[in-house]
């Protein structure tokens, strides 16, 4: 089971809100998705009136937990101040701490980022900050006293996999927190290797809300994320490039 | 490198005109294969020779749009504040020579103009003014941004080019994008199209962008006049604007514009006719060369145009929308900007978008986002 903080989870695909042809849609894939996470960003709600947005209605369901996030703010300020915010319109200390001031790529911004977990870890928030696969950044976060950290598998919305898979991995085997592979898993296929070397959880958004059909592929992710689940904690033998015949080099140690 | 008109400096209209023509089918191939795609490619897709392909062109349009945007379509109309202009401009009914009652709202007008914008559904609204600034300058764009910001969540503005620092003054009043249009590339024709105002000073208007750069403004919108120049060429110098002001204002979002020149009354025929399925090639093209930028159309376009288009590129789209000041309660039969093309309400088009699949979306702001 995936303890994130105080909360315990027994899916490990978390699952965002855009990007979906309508909201009935949505709330049918995410059902199917099974996930017990999904991310709102603040912006896309009316939290002035969060009792009849559409968007949040769709999500009231007692195994769904709401994951605010800080989409659109370019800094540290303005990512605190909008998690206050949300904190108070969804009754919610958990925060996705998004910053990301170039809009074009959506590059999270490492420095604000640090920022704004150290000063919002203090105000008693359950912060999960999407980074760059940045090792060091990590580690660092984790000092800030961050709940999780969502390194990106390739850039958010691009669909093209695990691009940083060499670093994810350094960051799975020195983390003591969760580590949740936040973006660009475009298949169910990419979700299972996350899952396969040791990622605690995946979050997918544009994979399931573009495809054809999102029921089904939201599906398709739930079934890949416990596959991969189940290979890692199997234990997956090494890939072996060629036979191992005879120990040419230290064969003479027997003689 | 201080400013755009440094690298438009570089550039010769007629020869990057020829250079447009002179592109082939197989130019236009090497465009649609390449993943990306640059200024070159940009100009075989928007040249004579990319007819052909518009269905491939299409397609990819579509498949990178859905990738970046989503199934979903952003609503937004404008609140025309004021027709007062000190500029001449030949091909706008509120040209300063245009003998028309002249109106800038006052606020209470104001106020029950954003009553029936909120009552359509809106939470995205666009200003627009004409170019006055001696009733309608900086402190009034300031009691306006201060009096509508509690109703809407997100405020762009069209209004007169401006200096940095009165950019700089509005932005903590809610200001969150700008509008400027170079209306064309083709400094000669722009003289001719703009003799009088302060608008006629070419240079001021194309480095406005650069303002609102330094400005640290979130999005900014551009775009030419579709039918005062060629508009391959003038939508060439459209991109290689965007790109250089991609890169120097990374922190900034863009969107584009092709609004076609509409009749009104007294006014100017266009040059140049764009057809339907030029601004289809259009659109794709600009689609195909910038993943990201947001594409935005108005209601100048026809029913069926519109109807079509959605799923081709677009990004965001107005509805209901009136041209004049006070066009909604206050004064609707004053005289108009530019004739409207599709009447259709809000929520008509709303159910257009659902019926194709994409989701209308009313809010993807927030006022508490700086």
């Amino acid at each position: 089971m995936l303890k994130i903080a105080d909360k315990i989870f027994s899916s490990r695909l978390f699952t965002g809100t855009g990007k979906f042809s309508s909201s009935a849609l949505m709330e049918e894939a995410l059902l199917a998705s099974g996930s017990e996470l999904v991310t709102v960003a603040l912006k896309r709600v009316d939290i002035s009136n969060n009792d009849h947005d559409d968007l949040l209605l769709r999500l009231k369901y007692p195994h769904i937990n709401l994951l605010p996030n800080t989409s659109g703010v370019r800094n540290a300020r303005e990512a605190v101040f909008a998690a206050q915010l949300a904190r108070e319109a969804l009754e919610t200390n958990w925060i996705k701490l998004e910053i990301h001031p170039d809009p074009k790529y959506l590059m999270p911004d490492p420095i604000e980022t640090l920022k704004a977990t150290e000063e919002l870890s203090k105000l008693g928030f359950i912060v999960l900050p999407y980074i760059h696969a940045d090792p060091v950044l990590c580690k660092r976060l984790e000092d800030a006293g961050t709940a999780a950290v969502m390194p990106l598998g390739s850039p958010i919305g691009s669909n093209k996999g695990l691009k940083t898979i060499d670093f994810l991995e350094i960051i799975i085997s020195q983390s003591n927190v969760p580590v949740i592979v936040d973006a660009g898993i475009g298949s169910p296929s990419d979700a299972a290797r996350a899952m396969e070397i040791g990622a605690d959880a995946v979050l997918v958004n544009t994979a399931i809300a573009v495809s054809a059909n999102p029921v089904q592929m939201a599906a398709a992710f739930k079934l890949a994320v416990e596959a991969g689940r189940m290979a890692f904690e199997a234990k997956l033998a090494s890939p072996v490039l060629h036979a191992i015949a005879t120990s040419p080099l230290t064969s003479f140690l027997d003689e | 490198m201080n400013s755009f008109n440094d690298i438009f400096e570089t550039y010769n209209w007629d020869e990057t005109k020829a250079s447009i023509y002179a592109k082939t089918g197989d130019d236009v191939e090497r465009a649609l294969s390449a993943t990306k795609r640059t200024l070159e490619d940009f100009k075989a897709l928007v040249s004579p020779a990319a007819a052909p392909y518009l269905e491939q062109m299409a397609q990819i349009s579509q498949r990178l749009t859905l990738k970046r945007f989503g199934k979903v379509l952003q609503m937004y109309v404008p609140l025309y504040l004021s027709n007062e202009c000190s500029n001449i401009c030949t091909y706008c009914g509120f040209s300063y020579d245009n003998k028309v009652k002249r109106k800038t709202l006052s606020p209470i007008e104001i106020m029950q103009e954003v009553a029936a914008i909120k009552a359509m559904g809106y939470e995205h609204v666009l200003l627009v003014t004409g170019e006055d600034n001696v009733n309608v300058h900086v402190d009034y764009f300031k009691k306006v941004l201060e009096l509508i910001r509690p109703h809407f969540a997100h405020i762009s503005m069209e209004i007169q080019p401006m200096d940095l620092e009165d950019y700089q003054q509005l932005t903590p009043y809610g200001l969150n994008t700008v509008l400027v249009y170079q209306e064309t590339y083709h400094q000669e024709d722009y003289k001719k199209h703009h003799p009088k105002g302060k608008k006629s000073n070419f240079k001021y208007r194309v480095e406005t962008p650069d303002r609102l750069g330094k400005a640290g403004i979130h999005k900014m919108g551009l775009g030419v006049l579709i039918g005062l120049e060629d508009w391959r060429t003038d939508c060439f110098f459209t991109a290689v604007h965007l790109s250089y002001l991609e890169k120097k204002y990374w922190q900034s979002k863009y969107s584009l514009s092709f609004p076609r020149l509409r009749p009104f009354s007294g006014g100017l025929e266009p040059k140049v006719e764009m057809s339907d399925r030029e601004l289809v090639q259009l659109i794709c093209a600009y689609r195909l060369f910038n993943e990201e930028v947001e594409l935005s159309i108005s209601t100048r376009e026809s029913p069926n145009f519109r109807n079509n288009i959605i799923k081709l590129g677009i990004t965001s789209i107005s509805a209901g929308s009136k041209t004049n000041p006070g066009g909604y309660v206050v004064e609707p039969e004053s005289l108009e900007q530019f004739e409207i093309s599709d009447e259709r309400s809000p929520s008509e088009i709303a159910r257009v978008i659902t019926a194709q699949g994409y989701e209308p979306v009313w809010k993807d702001w927030d006022k508490c986002l700086a």
